[in-house]
């Protein structure tokens, strides 16, 4: 591919080592696919923080990779950690996982990387505009980021987006240039979507039958609530290799196949995610709550007393913006937790014997039951808060 | 003992030389979950290579599959001395380049010929990252 002077100098080496290998990465996945050259991003959002899933191997790569000179030079967030970086010790987080995961949020932070910890890092400080270009790792954020907020991103890796964001560069292919936008498959909707829940199943259907897809999505009602949308783009992502679909009733789409789905198609993905079983745990919060959600959870329980534990994920820019407004307050004075930073998937909360646990999200089904072979029951939001009432 | 060689030409992905034993798997492989990163020995139930180390070997498959932190496990295979000297893909994709950049291990795909079918475990094979080539020492007979 094509290299600016400056961008030569980077591949040489004449900037450091750091630069030289965060450059030799991005060079690498341009060539395979056939890249013209670099493009710049507005933003990058780096996956692949909690110690859980990295491990020691990616605590070492940090390490050496941030000993360097080479700093972040646009704005640079991170997916969730592995705990609540503030309570980790209330929730009975190990020391020794607690020590490896700070020294995780040290490397980043050496390197100028904002410790959001978030996987929609859309909501709140960091929101793309309309055709921005953004290096973009998780795989949610990537989806509504390209169909929502009509910004540009690929699915990056960890790896790539960290290489993104101290070049501030990412190679133009796949999701970058708008020929490859056009939808893949037209989704007709032949059944009303009642819950958040039924988002949820409707996303992971279409991933898991459709696979690398752009679908275009009719029957969609006008004004969809941005969280549904949110739910929708989450499961198709962690059921297929999906980076974009589209809600607009008539647009252009090419030899676009078509497909319909009723209620059946639904239940069908449902009973592969959700267990008949009752659980006495119930997390929301995968993606990550928006305040909206917040508050729903607060004015559900609000003078109430849980019978159950219930966890509430989020970001903690939004937890602190909820508990300015008492929404923190009115959860967890019912017995329930607002945790910031981190998630029910890539968290050890689940490890210790839990059998099971109930859930209003397809992708934290999928990936609790592959991953940490934990058992879940699909719920509604709704569904989910009144479940952990009773 | 019949012995020939075989040239194979690709595209140069990741630059370097490395050669020694191949292996040959003939199904996708995700790193992440599915190799241990300090000994090299793949661990995926069912995967054609499961309880074999590809440490210090070629290691030939179709392409990368599941988590970009399968990156990573290749760095960790190369840190904790366990990493297999060349990789060999049919197609590759951005986790196993991310992990042979990070990791300076040499990486050619899309040969002339399917290396999946032509190299066979046990063959002594060179790979030469910078040219995108691969010569191959057959160190078995077959029919």
């Amino acid at each position: 591919m094509y290299l600016t002077k400056e961008q030569e100098r980077i591949f040489n080496g004449e900037e450091g080592e750091t630069k030289e290998l965060a450059m030799k990465l991005l060079v690498a996945i341009g060539d395979v696919y056939e890249a013209p050259r670099m493009i710049d991003v507005r933003s990058a959002q780096i996956s692949g923080v909690s110690y859980k899933t990295i491990g020691d191997p990616g605590l070492e790569f940090l390490r050496e990779f941030s000993s360097g000179k080479a700093r972040a030079i646009v704005k640079a967030m991170v997916n969730p950690a592995g705990m609540d970086l503030v309570r980790w010790v209330e929730l009975g987080i190990p020391e020794e996982f607690a020590r490896k995961q700070l020294e995780i949020m040290q490397c980043f932070s050496k390197m100028g990387i904002e410790p959001t910890c978030t996987c929609i890092p859309y909501s709140g400080e960091a929101a793309p505009l309309r055709e921005e270009h953004l290096a973009w790792a998780e795989s949610s954020a990537v989806v509504f980021a390209n169909s929502v907020l009509g910004a540009y991103t690929n699915r990056e890796g960890g790896p790539t987006a960290l290489a993104s964001s101290v070049l501030g560069l990412t190679p133009l292919y796949g999701m970058h240039i708008d020929e490859n936008r056009t939808p893949t498959h037209l989704v007709k909707m032949k059944c009303q979507l009642k819950s958040d829940l039924d988002y949820s199943l409707l996303g992971y259907w279409i991933g898991r039958n459709l696979g690398s897809c752009i679908p275009r999505i009719q029957g969609l009602p006008a004004l969809c609530p941005h969280d549904r949308l949110k739910s929708l783009g989450a499961s198709m992502a962690a059921s297929g290799s999906v980076a974009m679909f589209s809600t607009e009733e008539n647009g252009e789409s090419k030899n676009a196949e078509t497909v319909t789905v009723d209620r059946k198609e639904l239940l069908e993905v449902g009973r592969l995610l959700s267990s008949e079983r009752d659980f006495e745990h119930v997390a929301l919060g995968c993606p990550h709550l928006s305040l909206e959600e917040l508050k729903a959870v607060a004015d559900l329980v609000s003078g109430r007393r849980l019978a159950k534990d219930l966890w509430c994920f989020t970001s903690r820019h939004l937890r602190d913006v909820a508990k300015t407004r008492g929404y923190v307050d009115a959860i967890e004075s019912s017995g329930g937790k607002v945790i910031c930073d981190t998630c029910i998937v890539v968290s050890p909360m689940t490890e210790k014997g839990m059998e099971g646990l109930v859930t209003n999200s397809c992708k934290a089904a999928h990936y609790l039951r592959s991953l940490n072979r934990v058992e879940t029951r699909l719920m509604s939001f709704e569904g989910c808060v009144q479940h952990a009432l009773v | 003992m019949h012995l020939s060689e075989l040239r194979m030409n690709g595209r140069n992905v990741v630059g370097g030389h490395g050669s020694g034993e191949a292996i040959v798997s003939r199904q996708p492989m995700s790193f992440f979950g599915g190799v241990d990163p300090k000994t090299g020995v793949v661990i995926e139930r069912g995967h054609d290579l499961e309880g074999r180390s590809v440490r210090g070997k070629v290691l030939v498959f179709p392409g990368g599959k599941g988590s970009t932190v399968g990156s990573y496990v290749i760095y960790g295979l190369r840190k904790y001395g366990a990493a297999p000297v060349a990789i060999v893909n049919v197609e590759t994709e951005p986790i196993i380049i991310g992990g042979c950049v990070l990791a300076r291990i040499p990486l050619v795909d899309k040969l002339d010929k399917s290396p999946i079918d032509v190299i066979e475990t046990g063959d002594w094979a060179e790979v030469d990252g910078d040219l995108g080539r691969v010569l191959v020492e057959r160190r078995r007979s077959r029919g």
